[in-house]
């Protein structure tokens, strides 16, 4: 049985063309985001802030968002934010019965915080059935953060290490940058679309790390071994020859975990939507950033050739037809 | 590459079966797994998130439980200083601290003699100029922080028993956490209500030589204090806001046996049982002070504040207030379970309902089965007869996922199936990579067999790199990630060692028991 579809010819892009232009387009992402991180900020979920957050299905029709808004309103505790949605499931009718209703932090720390829920649950009345319930305390929210922070610090940290012990440094340097803008610009895309950002955002923003990382690592190998296959080539060709050479498997990989996101993104329901738009933009912007700024990257801080090709086995010698000369 | 040693073959046949087999045990229900041996009773765990229940984070207030304790030892500084005719000033509780003044300076070494006499977990500090303070010391304030963390989790355990919840899991958490996981429970208010009181229940005499409205003014005699009524607010209480009362405790709840509410003159009251001591240091109390008022006194509230009309020497006795059924029968729950060592706060509350855990399985099971399905259909039209290789191979994969989650007796959360079907997605990128390296060697002008060789060796570096780098990301998010996030970060980590094994191993068997069968000319990719 043979394949349906079949990439015959290694295809021959110039992509060393384009790499200013993704440098470029990568900066002005990356300080954009920076600069709405720092000013709009982020739609940090009450896992960061603290707060109230309930998933309610009113189960005698379509929710009318104004009644429960003034109900909640009449309570005081702060402005009350409702988002009817569909899900698969119970959540499924249109126009939907399903709200979610994120109340802020109250003050009076965590005891004040801990009575918010039962009395939006009294104010709201009968004939809803409460699906979800969240109340996260002011302590525990700083907590999150900061362990959310420490937990990419690290993560980039042990990944830069290990491709500093696997490779030459200058790769470590590469894919750290690679990643790191990964990383921005993910936080950039919940920044500029306000989207909730919360603690399956975080795993996504890991997950993704991982995943950028893993993208760059199957280039990088292959730049390595071409510098000790064709020793004279000119740098600029070899980077265009490694990342062509594994443009198939890029794209196939990318193909299979972006057909595994969408998948979840359509079928998973509310819970996940955060996680899968994550990790959808996620795989899409570490692709493009293995192809257009881990690699190219390496032409501005070339490794050491020789040192690389000394490092070389036997069993990595060229077939024949390879040679370079 | 044709070599595969027979004892590697049933190895890794082994492997997938034991794979298949743990993940079919979770297709059976409880009462179908009953039938089975114990080491066979293994299914994955489902989350909170998935079965419905609630999850609540606690937190032992250990600085205000030794606050309070200094509070009680205010009263020992003060006598022991008089006693000994030791002059003072300033004597308060500051922070953690006890602090107070010396006047006689000449005499600091006697008061730091007789001072630290009183605790011997208090360090006692005075300067040359007479200023000095007292304290718990590090090792002290740490094994109170165990013990009353421990403690905290035995009498949390009880109340959370006495409410019928089933198989609630009660754990410590970090210092002075407690989680608290209650499966089924889809409104933890009452629980919530029942754990945030301490329940400390003490029966004061009542000071009558003096009114609330003077010692509120500042006489209020030495020895005692004020307390607020437990009515207050609502309105029913007959014997005022407060009440002075004396703060020795004539007995204290922890000797009583046992609590219930029930009925007297149709109002619903707490009757309760004292054991031998308590019983008796009861009835002592009661017959010296036949026609006074005592105070019933609970968390520093006075329920009431019944006189005593002839001694109770029964051991038993009733606590009448402004109950209702609901607060009687809470009550005696709480007494019959035990007064918590330090208050304790509520600071993080997940509950989800049944019903969108239902909704929540469902849709992660669809998403699972769709991403899975798309993925095979890919492998077919990209690589053919390979690709049905590494389809089985991912079929083997996530039956050893789940066998391993079977087996760990880890907890499937949602974004846990999140991570089993990322993990989908990425498992075949090992066989991408081996069959791109293959076909890589077959441009080349390498023999088929050469090819299959160097395609496998070649990209297995690769695959390791790639796959470690992955590995990082789950074990910090297993190890700084909370709750649901954790079931993600196992479910990714497995998935990644599992994928190892079945993208290479399994599916280079299957090529190979193809080769040697079939003996094919060429490779279909």
């Amino acid at each position: 049985m043979r394949p349906l579809i079949v990439i015959r010819r290694v295809p021959k892009i110039d992509f060393m063309r384009w790499h200013l232009l993704g440098f470029a387009l990568s900066t002005v992402l990356s300080i954009a985001t920076i600069v709405i991180f720092l000013t709009a900020g982020l739609n940090y979920g009450i896992d960061f802030v603290g707060g109230t957050l309930i998933e309610a299905r009113v189960t005698s029709g379509p929710a009318d968002l104004a009644a429960m808004r003034s109900k909640l309103d009449s309570l005081n505790l702060g402005e009350a934010s409702l988002q009817a949605f569909n899900s698969p499931g119970d959540c499924s009718s249109s126009p939907p019965s399903c709200v979610l209703i994120r109340l802020p932090e109250q003050p009076g720390g965590d005891a004040a915080q801990m009575k918010v829920a039962q009395m939006a649950r009294d104010a709201l009345g009968p004939g809803i059935e409460y699906r979800r319930t969240e109340v996260v305390g002011p302590t525990v929210g700083s907590e999150l953060i900061r362990a959310g922070v420490l937990a990419t610090v690290l993560a980039l940290g042990a990944i830069l290490i290990y491709i500093w012990f696997r490779f030459e440094w200058q790769f470590g340097v590469g894919a750290t940058i690679a990643t790191l803008h990964d990383v921005i610009t993910t936080v950039g895309l919940f920044a500029i679309f306000q989207l909730e950002f919360n603690l399956t955002t975080l795993a996504a923003i890991l997950t993704i790390a991982g995943y950028s990382i893993n993208d760059t690592v199957v280039i990088y190998d292959r730049m390595r071994e071409s510098m000790r296959k064709y020793r004279t080539m000119p740098f600029r060709d070899l980077i265009n020859l490694a990342l062509n050479e594994t443009l198939s498997r890029t794209i196939l990989t990318v193909s299979t975990v972006a057909l595994a996101v969408l998948s979840l993104l359509i079928f998973g329901g509310e819970v996940l939507k955060g996680f899968s738009i994550a990790m959808l933009w996620g795989i899409v912007i570490g692709t493009y950033s293995s192809l257009f700024i881990a690699a190219p990257i390496l032409y501005y801080v070339q490794p050491n050739r020789r040192a690389i090709a000394r490092t070389g086995d036997t069993a990595d010698a060229p077939p024949a037809e390879h040679a370079s000369r | 590459m044709l070599y595969f040693a027979n004892w590697k073959v049933l190895l890794i046949s082994g492997v997938c079966l034991l794979g298949v087999l743990l993940s079919a045990l979770n297709l059976l229900t409880p009462a179908q797994l009953a039938y089975l041996p114990g080491f066979m009773r293994k299914q994955v765990t489902l989350g909170l998130d998935l079965r419905g229940g609630s999850y609540l984070l606690l937190q032992v207030d250990v600085a205000a439980a030794q606050r309070e304790r200094l509070n009680t030892i205010v009263d020992s500084v003060r006598n022991t200083l008089r006693d000994a005719h030791i002059g003072y000033t300033g004597l308060n509780v500051e922070g953690d601290a006890l602090t107070f003044t010396i006047r006689e300076t000449d005499r600091l070494e006697e008061a730091k003699r007789d001072l630290a006499k009183i605790d011997p977990d208090l360090t006692v500090e005075i300067a040359p100029d007479g200023t000095g303070t007292m304290k718990f010391s590090a090792v002290a304030t740490e094994t109170r922080r165990r013990q009353a963390v421990e403690q905290s989790i035995e009498i949390i355990r009880r109340r959370i028993d006495e409410t019928g919840t089933k198989e609630p899991t009660i754990q410590r958490e970090g210092q002075d956490r407690i989680l608290v996981q209650l499966p089924g429970v889809d409104n933890p208010e009452h629980v919530k209500a029942l754990l945030g009181r301490t329940a400390k229940l003490t029966f004061q005499l009542v000071d009558q030589s003096v009114t609330v409205e003077d010692a509120r003014r500042g006489r209020l005699p030495p020895g005692d204090e004020i307390l607020p009524s437990a009515d207050e607010g609502r309105g029913r209480g007959s014997g005022g806001a407060a009440y002075v009362v004396r703060k020795r405790v004539m007995v204290g709840g922890d000797t009583l046996t046992d609590a219930q509410a029930t009925f007297q003159n149709n109002e619903p009251v707490v009757s309760f049982k004292f054991d031998s001591v308590g019983g008796k240091k009861f009835g002592d109390a009661t017959r010296e002070n036949v026609g006074k008022p005592f105070a019933i006194v609970l968390d520093n509230k006075v329920i009431s504040a019944p006189v005593i009309r002839e001694p109770i020497l029964g051991g038993s006795g009733i606590i009448s207030g402004s109950f209702t059924v609901q607060s009687a029968s809470d009550l005696a729950l709480l007494l019959r379970a035990g007064a918590l060592p330090a208050p304790i706060e509520i600071k993080e509350e997940r509950t989800v309902g049944a019903q969108l855990g239902a909704d929540s399985i469902h849709a992660g099971a669809v998403a699972s089965i769709v991403g899975v399905i798309l993925v095979v259909i890919f492998m077919v039209l990209f690589y053919g007869l390979f690709g049905i290789f590494a389809d089985v191979a991912l079929l083997f994969n996530l039956c050893l996922m789940l066998g391993a989650l079977s087996l760990l007796g880890a907890t499937l959360t949602l974004p846990g199936i999140a991570g089993i079907a990322l993990t989908m997605g990425m498992a075949v990128d090992a066989n991408v990579l081996i069959y791109e390296r293959i076909k890589e060697e077959l441009r080349g002008g390498r023999s088929m067999l050469s090819s299959l060789e160097a395609g496998f060796t070649r990209a297995f570096g690769t695959i390791l790199d790639s796959h470690v780098t992955t590995l990082v990301a789950g074990i910090l998010l297993y190890w700084l990630g909370s709750g649901p996030v954790k079931g993600f970060a196992v479910t990714l980590s497995i998935g990644v060692l599992t994928s190892l094994f079945s993208a290479i191993l399994v599916t280079r068997l299957q090529i190979v028991t193809w080769l040697r069968r079939l003996k094919p000319k060429a490779i279909p990719l």
